[in-house]
C-alpha cells in the first residue's frame, strides 16, 4: 500500500479549486457576470489561453497528489515502513523520465554524454572522452541511426496522436451537434488546440521514452522533467498568493470605504507602511525568518518536502502580503463610491445591518475589481519568483521551479560550449504560462470593464 | 506660470517630433538610423582604449606602466593585521606588510628565510630560573627567540610619518572639530617616511592582547607569550577607565618581549612551542610602528575609517593606494622598497620552465596592480577569456573548455594552447570532509557497533564520483587528514586508508558495498533498518543554506541510498549552522580547513579532545567533538617534536587511531586550476604564503597585442538592427501615406 | 499648498516609525546580535569576549525594545530600538557590520545607480510614449495587433532572460561592451549602454500596454473627433492634441517612482557589477547585514511617501481644478 502524504499547499490547492467550482455553481452569478465571462470565453483568444492555463493547473494539480511507496518487508518486523521519498501521480505518469538519470550534462536527444570523462580502454590506458549515455538513446548501436530513428518515432508519434486527437475532437464535435448546438464557444479553435496538445503530449511520452528530449543537466536528471515539475511551483505560486491576498484586501478595502473615519485611518496608515517597504526587502526579511522557524520546530519538518513545502507556503503569504494592499485601495475607493449610492443609503435606510448591506450591495458591485487585479498580479508572481531564486530568497534549492532552473542555467551559458537547454526549457515553459495569463487577463479586463480600470496598471 | 511653461515644453516637443515624422522618406530615414548607429558607434569608439576595443573594462593607463589586473569577489572586512584571518584579505595585505620571516618562493617543500632580518632568528632554551639548557633537557620552561632587523628599511610614504621642522608629528589634533577638513586619508598632503626598528614589532605584538582588535588566535599565542594574559589585563582596566582615549602601548609592559637595541629584540615563550617560527612569517606579526597607531587614533579619525582596518602601511614592495569596496584596490610600487632581489634558486624543474630567468633583478617588477570587484564567476571567467584579466581560476562549468585530459594526463584545451595560457595545478595544503559528530547518540560514540556504522558509511559515500562530478577531478581523495606537503603525508600503499581502500594493481580502489552493507548489518541496520524495532535509519545532514542546489541534495541522498540509509538533509544560513555546531546538535557536516603552515600539527589539532568546539564555547576547531585519550597523548608528544622518522611513526600511529574511530567519514585535498595568460612571468603558486606578487611581472607589450586580436568586435548585429528597423519603418509610412490620402466615401 | 506639503511631512512620520518597527521586529527574529557577530567575525577561532567587544563597538549590547534594567525614561530609550531607529530620522545610519559608513556608502553609490537608472526612466518612457502613439495612430489594423502581440510577449519574459542573453551576446560573442564593470568618470557610458538598453526593452512591453489605452481612451474624445473633421492631419491630431493630453496622466501616474530612481535596480547592478544602491542592498541581504537593510528600508519609504507627495503636487500643476488643502 502506498502511504498518501498531503502538504499543507495541496490542501490549499485544492480547497482553491473545490471553493471556485462552489462558487461559480451555487452562487449563480448575475446575468451581467455571465455575459461578461461569456464575452471572454466567446473570443478564440480567450477561449484557447483559458484551455493552456487550464492545461497547466491539470498539470499542477496531478503533481499535487503526493504519497510514499512503502519500503521492502523485512523479516524481523511484520511493521510496514515508507521510503522518505515523496513521489506525486505525475511521477507515476512519466515515471520514464524520473528514472533515467545520467552521470551529468547531455544535450536534447543525445546520445553520448556533454563533457568528456575518464575511460580505460580495453586494453587498460586511460583516455578522455565523451562517454554513451546509460539510458538516452540506448537502443541505438551507433550515432548514424540516430536521426533515423528520431524520426521514425517522431512520424510514428504524429501518427498516433493525431488519430487519438480525431477520435476526441470527433466525439467532442458530435457531442456538441446534440448537446450544445449553437454553443457560444468557439469549439473549431478549441478543437484544433486540444489536437496540438494531445498530439504533442504523446510526441512526448513516446519520444521520452528512449531520448533525453530537452537534455540533462549537470547531475543527469531529464529537463524536460524539471520544467513540468516546475508547473506546480508556477501555478500554485500565483494562485495561492491571490488567496492570501484577496481576503486581506476585501476586509480591509471594504470597512476602510464602507466604516471611514478612524477605521479608515487604521486602514490607510497600515497599507501606507507597508507599501512604503520595498517589496524585496520585505520577501527577503521573511523569507530568512521563515528559515529560523523551521529551524527552531525541526521535528515538524522531518521531511525536506514538508520544509520546502512550509517555506513555499510562507513565500506565497508574503507575495500576497505584498500584493494585497494595491487591491485593497482600489477598493477603498470604489467602496467609497458605491456606499454614496442612493439604493445603499435606502437599504440602511430600511434598517438593513452593516453586514447585510456589505455584502449584498458593496461586495457584488466591487467584486470585478477582485477578479481583475488577481488575473493581472498572477503572471507577476510568477515572473517575479525568477528574480527572487537570483537574490536567494526564492522558494527552497530542492523544489523545481524555473527560478532555481534559471538561476543555475547562467553558470551553464559560460560554458563552452554553452549549455543552452535548461534556460531555454524555462523560458518556453515559463513564456507560455505567462503569456496565456497576460492574454487572458487583457481578455477579462476588456470585459468587465471597458472603460473604468484601464489605468489599474498604473495604480497597481 | 507654471503650466505656460508645461505648454511651451510641449510645443517644442511637437514640432521636434513632427520634424522628425515629416522626414520619414525612405533615404533620410535609412540616414538617421544610420546617424544613430554612427552615434552609438562613436560612443563606443569614444570610450574604447587606445587600440579601440569596445569592451576593455579597464579605464586607460600611461605608457611603460606595468599593471596587473586580479579580482577581489567580495569586500574586505578588515585589513588591521592583527585582525585578518582569511585568504582574500591576506592576498591584500601580505604585499604590504612584512613580518620578520617569509617562504622561500621557488623552493618546496615550504622553507621559511629571514624577510627583514639578518639571519633568522636565533632560538635558545631557558630553564626556569632563565639559564640556557639544551633542547632536549627535560628543565626546559622557556624559549627564547632574537631578532636581529636589517637596517635601513623604510615604510611607505605616509602621512602619520611626517614630522616638522622640530620632528614632532607634523599632523596632530586633540579635537574633532581641528580635524574637520580631513575627510578621507587623501586628505592628508604631507607624508614622510620612517626606518624599521625593534619597537614598531613589539608594538605590534603588545596590540594583541588589546581585547578590542579581538585578535583571531588569542588562545594560542596568550597561552605561550610570556605575559600576555597580564598585559591584556591592564589593558582592560586601562580601557575601562578611559574608554574613550587612544592608549598608547609603549607605556606597557610586556614580559616576554624585550628590545635590546634599535635593530634587536628577544621573544621568550613557555616551554617549547616548535611552531611559532612559522607565525612569525604570518601577518599577524607584522610591525606596527606607535606613530601609526597615534595617527589613526587621533580624533575623529576611526569615525570616518581613516584606521588601519581599511589603510594598511607597511614597508612591504606595494603600498595601497585606493581602496573603494565598492570597485576596486589598487596597489602601487612602494617608493621606498630596495634590496630585495629574486631568487637564484628554486625547484629541479624550476630552471627548465623559465623561472629563474629574472634571478638577481630588484624586486618588485609590476608598478601597479589594480584588484577589481567581481562577484560573479562568469564574468572573471569572459574578461579572463578576452584578456583583460591576467589570471583565472577554473570553474567547474568553464572546465571543459580549458582543460584537456588525455592519456598523458592534464593538459590544456587546443583553444587554450592557441592563447598562449599556461596552466598550474596544486593539491592545496587544505582538507573538505564530511564529519561525524562523536557527541551524537547515533552516528557518534565509540562503541564497536557505532564504529562500524561509520565504517560503513565511509565505504558508500564515493568521494571521488563527488570530486568528478561536482569538482570535475579537482581534488584528491584524502586517505588522512594531512594533505601532501605536510610531514607525515604518505603517497602510496603505505599511506592507504585500508579501512576504505584496497590496494589493487599500484592503485587504491574503494572497498565493494557489499562489505559496507555487511558493516551495517553488523552495527545493527541490516538493510538500513533497525534490528529490533525495524524502523528505517534516517541520518540527518547539516548544511549551510547555499551549500549546494537541487542536483548536489539528490546525489548526495543517493549515496546514503546505497546502504538503505535515508538521508534528510537540514540545510540553514550560515548563523544557525554555527549555533548547531556549538550545541552539538549536528549529526553529520561538511567542514574544511587549510592550513595556517606547513605542519602536521595545524591538521592533526582537529581532532584533538581538549580543542573539541563544544567544551570551549565555541572557539576549539575539533568540530566533531573527538575526543582519543590515547590520540590525545600521542599528539602532545607529536606537537613540540621536530620532523623526524619517531615523529612520522607516531603520526602513523594516530592515523590509525583515526582510522578506527572514524570521525570523518570521507575526506579530500582541493586540487586548484590556475590560469595564466602568456604575458604572466614569474608565477608559481604557493600553498602557504600570499606574499607572490613581488615575484611576478607583466609582458604588456605582448598583452597588448593580444587583446587586440581577441577583442574585434562583430559589428554586423548592429548593421541588422539599423536595417530591421527600417524594415519597420518603411511599410508604416506607406500606410500612412495610403491611408491620408485615401478617400472618405 | 505649503500647509498641505507641510502637514504631508508630519503624516510620514508614524509611517516611517511603523516601518522601522517592522523591520527590527523582523530582523532581531532572524538574528540575535550573537549570531550576527558570529558570522562577521568568521570561522577560525571565535571566542565569547570578541562577541562581546563585536557587539558593543556596534551597540547591539542593549536589549531590543525595553530595557528592564533602567528606570523612566530610559526604559525605552536605552534600546536598540530606540538608538539606531531615532539616528535614522536624521539620517544618521551608522555603520556596516564591517565598518563602512553607510551615509558616505549611500552618497558615493546613488550616482552610478541613478546613472543607469535615470537614462532608462527617460528612455523608456520616451520609447514606450512614441511607439504607442504610433500604435494608436494605426489603430484596429494588422499593425496595431502585430506590435500588441509583440508587446505582450516581451512583458511576458522575465527580465533575468533579458540581461543574461543581452550579456551574452553583446558582451560575450559580439565584443561590443565590456561585460561588466564601472568606473567613475565618462568612461563609465560604455559600461552604461548594455544596461540601460536592457531595462528599455524589459520595460519596454508594458509601458506600450498601458500607454495605448490611455491614448486610446483620449483618441476618443469630442476634441479629436472635432479636429479630424476640420481636416487636421493624422500627424497634426497625433502630436498637437493626443500627445500632450494623454501625456498629462503618464507624467501623473509615473512621478512616484522618480525618488525611487535612486535606489538603481538590485538585479540588473549585481549583474553589470555596478557599485550603486541596488547591490549594495543584494548585498546586505545576502550578508543579513541588519544595519544595511535597515538603513535602505528606511530611505526607500521616505522616498516613497515623497513620491507620493510629488504625485499630488503634479496633480494641482496639471489640472489647476484640484487644490491640495
Amino acid at each position: 500500500m502506498i502511504k498518501p502524504i498531503v502538504l499543507w499547499s495541496d490542501i490549499f490547492i485544492f480547497l482553491l479549486v473545490l471553493g471556485l467550482v462552489g462558487l461559480f455553481t451555487y452562487l449563480k452569478p448575475s446575468s451581467e457576470t455571465q455575459a461578461n465571462w461569456r464575452k471572454v470565453f466567446e473570443s478564440r483568444l480567450g477561449f484557447c489561453t483559458f484551455m493552456i492555463l487550464c492545461l497547466y493547473i491539470f498539470i499542477a494539480l496531478l503533481d499535487s497528489l503526493h504519497f510514499q511507496k512503502p519500503l521492502p518487508s523485512t523479516e524481523e518486523s511484520s511493521q510496514v515502513f515508507y521510503s522518505n521519498e515523496v513521489l506525486s501521480i505525475l511521477d507515476l505518469i512519466h515515471v520514464g523520465m524520473l528514472d533515467k538519470e545520467e552521470k551529468t550534462y547531455s544535450a536534447p536527444f543525445a546520445m553520448y554524454s556533454y563533457s568528456k570523462e575518464n575511460m580505460f580502454s580495453d586494453s587498460g590506458q586511460l583516455y578522455r572522452d565523451f562517454p554513451r549515455l546509460i539510458h538516452g538513446g540506448s537502443h541505438l548501436r551507433d550515432d548514424s541511426e540516430r536521426m533515423k530513428d528520431i524520426v521514425s518515432k517522431t512520424l510514428f508519434a504524429l501518427f498516433k496522436g493525431i488519430i487519438i486527437s480525431s477520435i476526441l475532437i470527433g466525439s467532442i464535435l458530435l457531442i456538441r451537434r446534440t448537446y450544445f448546438y449553437g454553443t457560444f464557444l468557439p469549439v473549431n479553435s478549441a478543437c484544433l488546440l486540444l489536437g496540438i496538445i494531445v498530439t504533442g503530449w504523446i510526441w512526448v511520452v513516446e519520444l521520452g521514452a528512449y531520448y533525453h528530449i530537452l537534455g540533462t543537466n549537470k547531475v543527469g536528471a531529464d529537463v524536460l522533467y524539471q520544467a513540468i515539475k516546475s508547473i506546480r511551483t508556477g501555478i500554485l505560486l500565483g494562485t495561492l498568493a491571490a488567496l492570501f491576498a484577496v481576503p486581506f484586501a476585501i476586509v480591509f478595502g471594504i470597512s476602510a470605504g464602507y466604516f471611514k473615519g478612524k477605521v479608515d485611518d487604521a486602514i490607510q496608515y497600515l497599507y501606507t507602511t507597508l507599501s512604503s517597504i520595498p517589496d524585496v526587502l520585505l520577501i527577503a526579511a521573511a523569507v530568512l525568518v521563515i528559515d529560523v522557524y523551521i529551524e527552531n520546530h525541526t521535528d515538524q519538518f522531518n521531511l525536506l518536502i514538508y520544509r520546502a513545502d512550509f517555506k513555499f507556503l510562507a513565500l506565497c503569504a508574503i507575495f500576497g502580503l505584498t500584493s494585497w494592499t494595491g487591491l485593497c485601495r482600489l477598493l477603498r475607493a470604489e467602496t467609497l463610491k458605491v456606499s454614496q449610492l442612493d439604493y445603499v443609503n435606502a437599504a440602511r435606510a430600511f434598517g438593513v445591518s452593516h453586514t447585510g448591506v456589505i455584502t449584498r450591495h458593496i461586495l457584488p458591485n466591487v467584486m470585478h475589481l477582485v477578479i481583475i487585479s488577481t488575473v493581472l498580479n498572477f503572471s507577476g508572481f510568477v515572473l517575479a519568483e525568477s528574480v527572487l531564486a537570483y537574490i536567494g530568497v526564492g522558494v527552497d534549492a530542492s523544489m523545481n521551479s524555473w527560478g532555481n532552473m534559471i538561476n543555475s542555467a547562467r553558470q551553464e551559458l559560460s560554458r563552452d560550449p554553452a549549455v543552452w537547454w535548461s534556460i531555454l526549457s524555462a523560458f518556453v515553459f515559463m513564456f507560455i504560462l505567462v503569456l496565456s495569463a497576460n492574454l487572458f487577463s487583457d481578455k477579462v479586463r476588456d470585459a468587465f470593464d471597458p472603460r473604468g480600470l484601464r489605468r489599474m496598471r498604473l495604480d497597481l | 506660470m507654471y503650466l505656460a511653461t508645461f505648454n511651451q515644453l510641449n510645443d517644442t516637443l511637437c514640432s521636434d517630433e513632427l520634424w522628425l515624422m515629416i522626414n520619414f522618406t525612405s533615404v533620410q530615414v535609412s540616414s538617421r538610423v544610420v546617424l544613430v548607429t554612427s552615434f552609438l558607434m562613436a560612443v563606443s569608439v569614444g570610450c574604447a582604449d587606445k587600440n579601440g576595443n569596445w569592451n576593455n573594462p579597464h579605464a586607460p593607463e600611461k605608457e611603460n606602466i606595468r599593471v596587473m589586473y586580479s579580482v577581489f569577489t567580495s569586500p574586505p572586512k578588515n585589513l588591521d593585521p592583527v585582525r585578518t584571518y582569511n585568504l582574500d584579505e591576506a592576498t591584500l595585505i601580505d604585499q604590504i606588510y612584512e613580518p620578520p620571516l617569509e617562504y622561500h618562493y621557488l623552493k618546496r617543500p615550504y622553507q621559511l628565510k629571514p624577510l627583514t632580518l639578518k639571519e633568522l632568528p636565533k632560538l635558545e632554551y631557558l630553564n626556569a630560573d632563565g639559564a640556557i639548557v639544551s633542547e632536549e633537557s627535560e628543565y626546559v620552561a622557556y624559549s627564547r627567540y632574537t631578532f636581529e632587523l636589517k637596517e635601513g628599511i623604510r615604510y611607505q610614504p605616509h602621512p602619520a610619518f611626517a614630522v616638522n621642522d622640530f620632528g614632532q608629528p607634523y599632523y596632530s589634533f586633540s579635537n574633532e572639530s581641528s580635524a574637520k577638513k580631513y575627510r578621507v586619508l587623501a586628505d592628508f598632503k604631507r607624508v614622510g617616511t620612517k626606518e624599521l626598528v625593534a619597537s614598531d614589532y613589539i608594538y605590534q605584538i603588545k596590540r594583541m592582547a588589546d581585547p578590542r582588535l579581538q585578535f583571531p588566535i588569542w588562545d594560542i599565542m596568550s597561552n605561550y607569550l610570556v605575559g600576555m594574559k597580564d598585559l591584556r589585563k591592564q589593558l582592560v582596566q586601562a580601557r575601562r577607565d578611559n574608554p574613550k582615549v587612544w592608549l598608547n602601548l609603549d607605556t606597557f609592559s610586556l614580559d616576554g618581549v624585550k628590545e635590546i637595541d634599535q635593530h634587536t629584540f628577544q621573544i621568550t615563550l613557555h616551554k617549547k612551542y616548535p611552531q611559532f617560527k612559522y607565525w612569525l612569517a604570518f601577518h599577524f606579526f607584522s610591525p606596527i610602528p606607535m606613530e601609526l597607531d597615534r595617527f589613526y587614533n587621533l580624533p575623529g579619525q576611526q569615525e570616518k575609517n581613516i584606521s588601519l582596518a581599511f589603510h594598511p602601511v607597511g614597508t612591504g614592495a606595494f603600498m595601497m593606494t585606493k581602496h573603494d569596496a565598492s570597485s576596486e584596490i589598487i596597489l602601487e610600487k612602494n617608493p621606498n622598497f630596495s634590496a630585495q632581489y629574486y631568487p637564484y634558486e628554486g625547484e629541479m624543474k624550476d630552471e627548465s620552465i623559465g623561472l629563474l630567468m629574472d634571478s638577481g633583478k630588484p624586486l618588485p617588477f609590476l608598478d601597479k596592480i589594480i584588484f577589481r570587484l567581481e562577484k560573479e564567476a562568469i564574468p572573471i571567467w569572459t574578461k579572463f577569456l578576452q584578456g583583460y584579466y591576467d589570471r583565472s581560476g577554473i570553474g567547474s562549468d568553464s572546465f571543459d573548455q580549458a582543460v584537456d585530459m588525455s592519456v598523458d594526463g592534464i593538459a590544456l584545451t587546443d583553444e587554450m594552447q592557441r592563447k598562449g595560457i599556461s596552466l598550474n595545478m596544486t593539491v592545496e595544503p587544505a582538507t573538505y570532509y564530511l564529519g561525524f559528530n562523536m557527541l551524537d547518540p547515533v552516528v557518534g560514540g565509540y562503541s564497536e557497533q557505532q564504529k562500524k556504522l561509520r565504517n560503513a558509511i565511509a565505504i558508500a559515500y564515493d568521494e571521488q564520483e563527488q570530486i568528478s562530478i561536482f569538482r570535475n577531478g579537482r581534488g584528491e581523495i584524502a586517505m588522512s587528514p594531512l594533505p601532501p606537503g605536510i610531514f607525515g603525508y604518505q603517497s602510496g600503499e603505505r599511506g592507504l586508508d585500508k579501512k576504505v581502500f584496497d590496494w589493487v594493481d599500484g592503485k587504491p580502489v574503494r572497498k565493494p558495498i557489499e562489505i559496507a552493507t555487511r558493516l551495517l548489518s553488523e552495527a545493527g541496520y541490516p538493510g538500513g533498518r533497525d534490528r529490533i524495532t525495524g524502523k528505517p535509519l534516517v541520518l540527518n545532514l547539516d548544511t549551510t543554506k547555499n551549500s549546494g542546489d537541487a542536483a548536489r541534495q539528490n546525489w548526495l541522498i543517493k549515496q546514503f541510498n546505497k546502504l538503505g540509509i535515508q538521508l534528510n538533509i537540514r540545510a540553514t544560513d550560515y548563523n544557525r549552522f554555527q549555533d548547531k555546531m556549538e550545541s552539538a546538535k549536528a549529526q553529520m557536516f561538511f567542514w574544511g580547513w587549510f592550513a595556517d603552515y606547513p605542519d602536521p600539527e595545524n591538521f592533526l589539532f582537529l581532532l584533538y579532545g581538549p580543542n573539541s568546539r563544544t567544551g570551549s564555547g565555541g572557539s576549539g576547531v575539533n568540530s566533531t567533538n573527538y575526543n582519543n585519550q590515547r590520540f590525545n597523548e600521542l599528539f602532545n608528544q607529536m606537537k613540540v617534536m621536530s620532523n623526524s622518522p619517531k615523529r612520522l611513526q607516531i603520526i602513523g600511529e594516530m592515523l590509525e587511531i583515526y582510522r578506527k574511530d572514524r570521525p570523518w567519514a570521507s575526506s579530500f585535498h582541493p586540487t586548484t586550476f590556475i590560469l595564466n595568460n602568456a604575458w604572466v612571468k614569474n608565477f608559481k603558486p604557493h600553498g602557504i604564503s600570499q606574499v607572490t606578487l613581488k615575484y611576478q611581472d607583466i609582458d604588456i607589450e605582448l598583452r597588448e597585442k593580444r587583446r587586440d586580436e581577441w577583442n574585434k568586435p562583430v559589428v554586423w548585429p548592429l548593421w541588422l538592427f539599423a536595417s530591421l528597423c527600417f524594415l519597420v519603418v518603411l511599410p508604416g509610412y506607406l500606410a500612412y501615406r495610403r491611408r491620408q490620402t485615401q478617400k472618405v466615401i | 499648498m505649503w500647509s498641505y506639503i507641510f502637514r504631508r511631512s508630519f503624516y510620514a512620520l508614524p509611517i516611517l516609525i511603523g516601518v522601522n518597527f517592522f523591520t527590527f521586529a523582523l530582523f532581531f527574529l532572524i538574528n540575535s546580535p550573537d549570531q550576527m557577530a558570529q558570522a562577521q567575525l568568521g570561522i577560525k577561532h571565535i571566542s565569547p569576549e570578541a562577541v562581546h567587544e563585536w557587539k558593543k563597538a556596534r551597540g547591539y549590547d542593549l536589549p531590543l525594545f525595553v530595557n528592564d534594567e533602567r528606570n523612566g525614561f530610559d526604559t525605552v530609550t536605552e534600546t536598540i530600538f530606540f538608538e539606531k531607529s531615532v539616528r535614522l530620522f536624521i539620517f544618521d545610519f551608522g555603520k556596516t557590520d564591517e565598518g563602512r559608513v553607510i551615509l558616505d556608502e549611500i552618497k558615493k553609490r546613488m550616482w552610478p545607480s541613478l546613472a543607469v537608472a535615470l537614462p532608462v526612466f527617460l528612455v523608456g518612457l520616451a520609447v514606450s510614449i512614441f511607439v504607442s502613439l504610433i500604435v494608436v495612430m494605426f489603430r484596429a489594423s494588422l499593425f496595431e495587433f502585430s506590435v500588441m502581440v509583440v508587446c505582450v510577449a516581451m512583458f511576458s519574459i522575465s527580465s533575468m532572460f533579458y540581461i543574461i542573453g543581452g550579456q551574452f551576446l553583446f558582451g560575450k560573442l559580439w565584443s561590443l561592451v565590456p561585460v561588466s564593470g564601472f568606473v567613475a568618470d565618462i568612461g563609465a557610458l560604455k559600461f552604461l549602454v548594455l544596461p540601460i538598453i536592457i531595462g528599455v526593452i524589459s520595460g519596454f512591453g508594458g509601458g506600450v500596454r498601458i500607454y495605448r489605452i490611455i491614448f486610446l481612451e483620449e483618441a476618443n474624445k469630442d476634441y479629436i473627433r472635432t479636429a479630424r473633421a476640420k481636416g487636421v492631419s493624422e500627424l497634426a491630431i497625433l502630436f498637437r492634441h493626443l500627445f500632450p493630453n494623454g501625456l498629462i496622466p503618464i507624467l501623473t501616474g509615473v512621478v512616484v517612482v522618480i525618488p525611487t530612481l535612486f535606489l538603481g535596480s538590485l538585479v540588473t547592478e549585481s549583474f553589470f557589477g555596478i557599485p550603486g544602491l541596488g547591490s549594495f542592498t543584494i548585498d546586505g541581504i545576502r550578508a543579513q547585514d541588519f544595519s544595511i537593510v535597515r538603513s535602505m528600508v528606511f530611505l526607500s519609504s521616505v522616498l516613497y511617501i515623497l513620491g507620493l507627495l510629488l504625485t499630488d503636487i503634479s496633480y494641482t500643476i496639471a489640472d489647476p481644478r484640484v487644490r491640495l488643502t
